[in-house]
């Protein structure tokens, strides 16, 4: 559905956005996630064709957005940082006016009006002044008039900033519903925001990308071993906690054996296996044929915050030590 | 062109619901009732004395009142025309509206076209408060109401090059008061710009007192439809909307 290709923005005197490539497929939801300043407002411009990019191609649905801004204009729906709003109009005149603009006519425009005040929650506030509304009001209304031609795309820009916890989780839920008629990019500092919404996360800091994958994957690559969390109970009798890690440490594969929690018949261990080699089923196996009882075994999922400080500072880390490493 | 027009709309409707567009008729209304009762005494004064004095033919209303009363409507616009277009693209500039606009399926000559439109429409709504006054005359005098329409025409004309050039300068700046302050610097200038050809003759001085907006509004008002000072008018307009597009279209490479 869209294709960013070597995209580049040159500013007068910076490069906001350097060389960064991704693809977004039809009905996804994919987090765009880096620290402030780091090119997300940028690009989501040039996907909007708001801004002309300085090199590289962009496509959305087909349609590139420098030979036909209008195509991909219509198939567009952009809720900016700050929601774009006429504060002297009522919410309904202003979705009329959106609306109109994006090309909706007579019953079917009054038809959409009605749905996304509906879904959006902001049939209450319909005949109020936009400027008289709160932030989590303008901020739905911002996401109604981004909705209300039904576009293939929707481009938000922290769409959540500003908000109370409650419509926080109101918007993300809304925005996840959204999903599979719509492809969604969201761009976000906030990370439990991406790893509750988002499948697919775009990472870049100081306009370069550093990662695009999966939530899942990038928590796995970030950990580079596995690791896994265990919880083992004694059958009948209490457990030896001691006996039990020394048998886990026996199992091929395992690099360590750290107790995390113990109670009076179970405990919790976390094993971080070698790098390469997947030692799950071994664990399970070594439980059972030792006579305890296996409650868990998870994956030790490592927050998509460390996953993101680990990735954006080891970029900040080998850049320092690229500087330094210039003879001055 | 229907988008222009739901631009348009849209830009009334701001100026409607705000106090702009009353204040600003309010403004006029006096300003221009004080000139025009002053204008009309004067009138009075003078065709009384005249008959007096015994000369018979009448002073003529087209001539003595009308234009240069119509003639002063453009010097009040002068200081009206900043303050209808100052906040057209400032002020969608500076809520970040704009990004809504750039990012519909719209032409940006589609919006600018609308913008320029509506404000063309308020300055004639100011224009009507005039033709209240001159209503009196037609009630109580035999004025010509052809040379009329003329000058109105020519008055629309000159509002609407002051007007391009306006939504130009608010193109330029996120500042209402910078937009406006520009605009009115720019047009008083291009008011008295005729003021070198009466003591040059040069080439130069020449285009100047050509360029000058004022000018051209001459024949107009005397009722003369003449085709130099039409284009003249038409094609300021035609080069600040031009401006207008330039700079939209340039503010998206720079910002």
């Amino acid at each position: 559905m869209i294709n960013v290709k070597d995209l580049t923005k040159r500013y007068a005197r910076t490069v906001a956005v350097d060389g960064i490539s991704f693809d977004v497929g039809k009905g996804q939801i994919v987090g765009f996630l880096g620290p402030n300043g780091a090119g997300k407002t940028t690009t989501m411009r040039i996907l909007t064709c708001f801004l002309p990019p300085s090199d590289g191609t962009v496509t959305v649905a087909g349609f590139d957005v420098l030979e036909q801004p209008l195509e991909v204009k219509k198939r567009i729906g952009y809720l900016p940082e700050t929601p774009p709003i006429y504060q002297e109009m009522e919410t309904d005149e202003y979705l009329r006016f959106v609306g109109q603009l994006k090309g909706l006519t007579g019953a079917e425009l009054e038809r959409r009006i009605n749905y996304v005040s509906e879904r959006c929650s902001i049939s209450d506030v319909r005949k109020k002044l936009l400027g008289k509304l709160s932030k989590g009001y303008r901020q739905r209304v911002g996401l109604a008039q981004a909705i209300i031609h039904n576009p293939d795309v929707l481009i938000l820009d922290e769409p959540t900033a500003g908000l109370d916890p409650k419509q926080i989780n109101e918007t993300r839920d809304l925005i996840r519903s959204l999903a599979g008629d719509h492809t969604i990019i969201l761009s976000t500092h906030i990370l439990p925001e991406v790893e509750q919404t988002c499948e697919q996360v775009v990472i870049i800091n100081k306009g370069r990308l550093v990662a695009t994958d999966s939530v899942r994957n990038l928590q796995a690559r970030a950990r580079g071993a596995e690791s896994v969390v265990l919880e083992v109970a004694g059958r009948d009798t209490a457990l030896d906690v001691g006996k039990v890690q020394q048998r886990l440490q026996q199992i091929a594969g395992v690099g360590g054996v750290v107790l995390r929690n113990q109670f009076d018949s179970h405990a919790v261990f976390e094993i971080e296996g070698q790098k390469g080699a997947l030692v799950r089923g071994d664990l399970a196996r070594a439980v059972v044929e030792s006579g305890w009882d296996l409650n868990e075994l998870r994956p030790a999922a490592m927050s998509l915050e460390e996953v993101f400080l680990q990735l954006t500072g080891s970029e900040a880390q080998a850049q320092a030590a690229g500087a330094e490493g210039v003879p001055a | 062109m229907r988008n222009a027009w739901i631009i348009c709309r849209k830009e009334l409707s701001s100026y409607f619901v705000s106090p702009v567009a009353y204040f600003l008729l309010t403004m006029f209304a006096v300003v221009f009732g004080f000139f025009f009762w002053t204008a009309l005494g004067y009138f009075a004064n003078a065709s009384l004395q005249m008959q007096m004095s015994g000369q018979t033919f009448p002073l003529n209303l087209n001539e003595q009142l009308i234009r240069p009363l119509l003639q002063n409507v453009s010097v009040i616009s002068l200081f009206l025309i900043p303050m209808i277009t100052m906040r057209l693209f400032a002020e969608e500039k500076r809520t970040g509206t704009i990004e809504l606009l750039a990012t519909s399926p719209v032409r940006d000559l589609e919006i600018i076209i609308g913008k320029w439109l509506a404000a063309m429409m308020l300055y004639a709504c100011l224009l009507i408060f005039t033709a209240l006054n001159f209503a009196f005359l037609f009630k109580y005098g035999n004025p010509d109401w052809k040379p009329l329409l003329v000058a109105y025409l020519g008055l629309l004309l000159q509002a609407g090059a002051l007007l391009a050039i306006g939504t130009f300068i608010s193109t330029l700046t996120k500042n209402q008061i910078i937009a406006g302050a520009a605009t009115f610097g720019v047009a008083l200038l291009m008011f008295v710009l005729g003021w070198v050809g009466e003591y040059e003759s040069s080439t130069w001085a020449r285009v100047l007192s050509y360029l000058s907006i004022n000018a051209h509004l001459e024949s107009f008002s005397r009722g003369v439809l003449n085709s130099k000072d039409a284009v003249f008018y038409i094609s300021m307009i035609f080069f600040g909307l031009f401006l207008t597009a330039r700079s939209l279209e340039s503010l998206r490479w720079r910002s």
